[in-house]
């Protein structure tokens, strides 16, 4: 008896060694197909608790009383009212910012379009900062695209199936991001957010990491991206200088920034999805590339729109 | 134990990772994603055969896997593990024991990660450690030794509920004498 156990044993270690070396050394395109079609099992179940949950809403919402919702009806026309005199005003702002970028030359940058997507599981690991969307390659969701939420950037696009797609979080080491801060002395300064080196597991916590060793960035300064790289559009608000310090000797300075975006309790994340005839990051501007030709640079691209 | 207590075993590893990775309210609370499956393993390698293990280690290490960003397979070896050491070793440990269920989940759910974490390190990952590692292990190894013994009462009054129970009312009573032979009536 003693015997077989042992043999039943050796056989069963044999067999999961093989199993999870087989898995390991798995090509990274084809373990992440693998991963998301085992993840799609859990669908009914992410459906069934998505469907529990409109259906309480809608409970709740029947037995709002009539005093209520005309309350709620008369405080939301006062809110379109103001939002459609914004919308007016942010017209206007537009127009007079076209003229500008056709007189300077600038191709016009495209925001893209915004899908809301439900956050349907975090990650069960510990030590990874990811969750999964219900949107997926046929709403459009491609790998790399930024997703954030209205307060600020919270990752972007990590793998992507038919019906859903996982994100992975800022602070994560998945991802960096190019960002920048505009110091009191009017001057831009870029570095890469990254994950916190002192506090990694602090969820709403990341550091502005390759800041120059001069920075003059100060708590309570807004950082943004930067939109180097194409994957993330700029403008985007990431969050604030905590504190700051020196690294590297003094060659370079890192930021601890408090992101906007709560990522501990994500709900609803919007993924940004670039029209598919213009790229992330803007063109460089004609008037500036004609202004490097006379420095003796012939192979400059010259591409107006 | 049958096939249909491994089918079973599966499908509570199922919803395990289906409520790790969805309810929040012990991560917003704690900082700190409470991980079943070890205790899982604990109750199934006392009280199932080796391939319930086996099985247990792989689907419950897939699932786990496909909602996180670890590579896939990676937690499959740590948990197989845990479940073929308590396997070998059950005839020896008191397993009907509250504490020593207690005592193996708060071992399994410390090793698991730990074990999980040197994987992929050795794998070239970077995972996110830090001081605050050492809270996570300590709510985990709590949850382990809370879900533990918690599986087993599960179990037990599961297989109450599905399998045949002797019956207990005997026709018989123990109180009423039987007396053999002729009797005589006096009137």
């Amino acid at each position: 008896m003693g015997d077989m156990f042992k043999k039943a044993h050796f056989i069963g270690l044999i067999v999961v060694v093989l199993v999870v070396a087989v898995l390991l050394k798995l090509p990274v395109q084809t373990m992440g197909k693998f991963k998301l079609a085992i993840s799609g099992l859990f669908l009914p179940l992410f459906g069934w608790v998505s469907s529990t949950h409109d259906v309480a809403q809608k409970t709740g919402n029947i037995i709002v009383t009539k005093r209520e919702l005309l309350e709620a009806n008369k405080r939301l026309q006062n809110e379109n009212q103001q939002l459609r005199l914004l919308l007016t005003r942010d017209a206007e702002l537009e127009r007079e910012n076209d003229r500008l970028r056709q007189y300077v030359g600038w191709k016009k940058q495209q925001p893209g379009s915004l899908k809301l997507g439900r956050v349907i599981a975090h990650d069960p690991a510990n030590w990874w900062r990811s969750v999964t969307i219900d949107l997926g390659a046929r709403d459009g969701i491609r790998v790399g695209l930024p997703a954030r939420t209205m307060d600020g950037l919270v990752g972007r696009v990590y793998s992507v199936s038919e019906t859903h797609s996982q994100v992975v979080l800022l602070g994560d080491p998945n991802v960096r991001v190019s960002a920048g801060v505009m110091t009191t002395n009017r001057q831009e300064e870029t570095g890469i957010i990254m994950t916190s080196s002192t506090s990694p597991q602090e969820n709403n916590m990341v550091d502005l990491a390759y800041l120059p060793g001069s920075s003059v960035v100060s708590p309570g300064q807004l950082v943004k991206t930067e939109g180097d790289g194409g994957v993330f559009p700029p403008g985007i608000p990431i969050g604030r200088i905590v504190d700051k310090r020196s690294r590297d000797n003094g060659l370079t300075t890192e930021a601890r920034v408090q992101l906007f975006a709560n990522l501990a309790s994500l709900e609803e994340i919007w993924v940004i999805v670039p029209g598919n005839d213009q790229p992330a990051v803007a063109q460089p501007a004609p008037m500036l590339e004609r202004r490097t030709s006379k420095t003796q640079r012939p192979n400059t691209r010259t591409k107006t729109k | 134990m049958n096939a249909l207590s491994t089918i079973f075993i599966l499908a509570i590893a199922y919803v395990a990772v289906f409520l790790e990775a969805h309810v929040g309210f012990v991560r917003n609370a704690l900082g700190v994603q409470i991980d079943l499956l070890p205790a899982l393993m604990v109750f199934a390698a006392l009280t199932s055969d080796i391939i319930t293990v086996i099985a247990l280690a792989i689907i419950g290490g897939l699932l786990f896997d496909s909602l996180s960003l670890n590579p896939l397979g990676v937690s499959i070896l740590p948990l197989f593990l845990i479940g073929v050491v308590i396997h070998r070793q059950r005839e020896l440990l008191m397993r009907e024991h509250f504490f020593a269920q207690m005592i193996m989940g708060v071992v399994a759910s410390v090793l698991h990660p730990l074990m999980t974490l040197f994987l992929l390190m050795n794998g070239g990952n970077v995972p996110l450690i830090g001081w605050k590692s050492l809270w996570q292990l300590f709510v985990l190894a709590w949850a382990g030794g809370i879900a533990t013994p918690l599986f087993f009462k599960i179990f037990a009054r599961v297989q109450y509920a599905l399998s045949y129970q002797p019956r207990t009312d005997v026709p018989f009573r123990a109180d009423r004498e039987i007396k053999r032979g002729r009797t005589t009536l006096n009137s």
